[in-house]
């Protein structure tokens, strides 16, 4: 898929909701505490913007994510998470425990900052995974 | 046994439809893209099965509002969240799993030009 | 031979109806789904994890284990996926 669906209207459709998909995709990933939201949805969202402008651009877009960087976007994701999580044992808690986090907040706030760092990860986990999975099925050639 | 047919059990036997919908086609059609579909299917009917379970009459979304912080919380007000939970993740799993079952489709048919079970055992016995 | 897949289903059918009848009702706020883990996680939820949206406390604090290894595994998916169809092969294997 080198083309894209490319009819005007498409191209204007899409250049009007791509800006407001994004910002709606990271408000629904850092409002997921307080809202229907969260990382995974924020994340498909956020993919979903990614893959309009990939359908209807083609590869003229300059927002094609080549599957290395959506393969960085993925391991970053994950690592966050663990990361976050490894932060636990080293300042004296449990493993995924946020309550040990040395900030300056209320338990309660703590451990919300430690699962809106997970849910950030998450994010982008799932951007890059779906990004990944659509480019690679996309680019596939029935060369048989 | 099933002694009435009302809301609740009308909505276990549409989860145990979908289920068999999806063994149905995971076991009788032959060609593998069907497969996957009808696999589909049958992570559907778990799912629609696990949100079943959440529910309880009289309560609301199981997101608090910020007037009903301060006190204490009734559990008998808000749904269960943890299935939602659960399957949150069961959907992004199914939708990755999907994804690589489609690869491993496209490598099929590049390796022996066919999806068709039959045509492939064929193949693979040559 | 796809005529013989109706009859396990069948048999499959026939004790799934049977088990819809003793599951606790859809909607009881007294199933043992709605009375054990549960009544915690949505009494203490909020002032435990400061997360109002439950599902989210859940997901990212009480059940972080869960989404860590979902989280793996969609990684591992990603990976699968790009390595089968692997962009421009490199000329190994068929």
């Amino acid at each position: 898929m080198n083309s894209g669906f490319g009819s005007p209207a498409l191209d204007a459709a899409s250049r009007l909701m791509t800006p407001f998909m994004l910002m709606f995709g990271a408000y629904v990933v850092v409002h997921g505490h307080d809202s229907p939201g969260g990382g995974f949805q924020g994340g498909v969202i956020i993919a979903a913007c990614l893959i309009l402008v990939r359908l209807v651009r083609g590869r003229a877009a300059g927002w094609v994510m080549p599957p290395e960087t959506a393969v960085v976007l993925l391991c970053t994701g994950a690592g966050i998470f663990a990361g976050v999580g490894l932060l636990g044992p080293i300042f004296g808690g449990h493993f995924l425990d946020y309550s040990a986090l040395p900030l300056t907040l209320a338990p309660a706030e703590v451990r919300a900052a430690g699962s809106l760092a997970v849910e950030i990860g998450v994010a982008l986990a799932v951007t890059g995974v779906l990004e990944l999975i659509f480019d690679v099925l996309v680019e596939a050639r029935d060369d048989a | 046994m099933i002694d009435s047919l009302d809301a609740s059990t009308v909505q276990y036997l549409q989860a145990a439809a979908l289920l068999l919908v999806g063994l149905y086609g995971i076991i009788a059609r032959s060609h593998l893209l069907r497969k996957l579909m009808a696999m589909n299917i049958l992570q559907v009917a778990v799912i629609v099965f696990f949100i079943a379970l959440s529910t309880k009459f009289g309560a609301t979304v199981p997101v608090v509002p910020a007037a009903a912080t301060a006190g204490p919380i009734d559990p008998a007000a808000y749904v269960n969240p943890l299935p939602h939970a659960l399957m949150l993740t069961a959907i992004v799993v199914s939708v990755s799993t999907t994804g690589v079952a489609l690869a491993l489709l496209i490598r099929i048919r590049r390796r022996f030009g066919t999806l068709n079970e039959p045509a492939l055992l064929d193949r693979l016995r040559e | 031979m796809a005529r013989l897949a109706i009859l396990p289903l069948l048999a499959l059918g026939a004790v799934l109806v049977a088990a819809a009848g003793g599951l606790p009702r859809v909607g009881d706020p007294e199933s043992p789904a709605a009375t054990h883990v549960s009544p915690r996680y949505i009494a203490r939820g909020y002032e435990e994890t400061g997360a109002t949206n439950l599902v989210t406390g859940v997901l990212a604090d009480y059940r972080a284990y869960d989404t860590l290894g979902e989280t793996t595994v969609i990684c591992a998916a990603g990976l699968a996926c790009w390595l089968i169809l692997g962009g421009r092969s490199r000329g190994v294997g068929p």
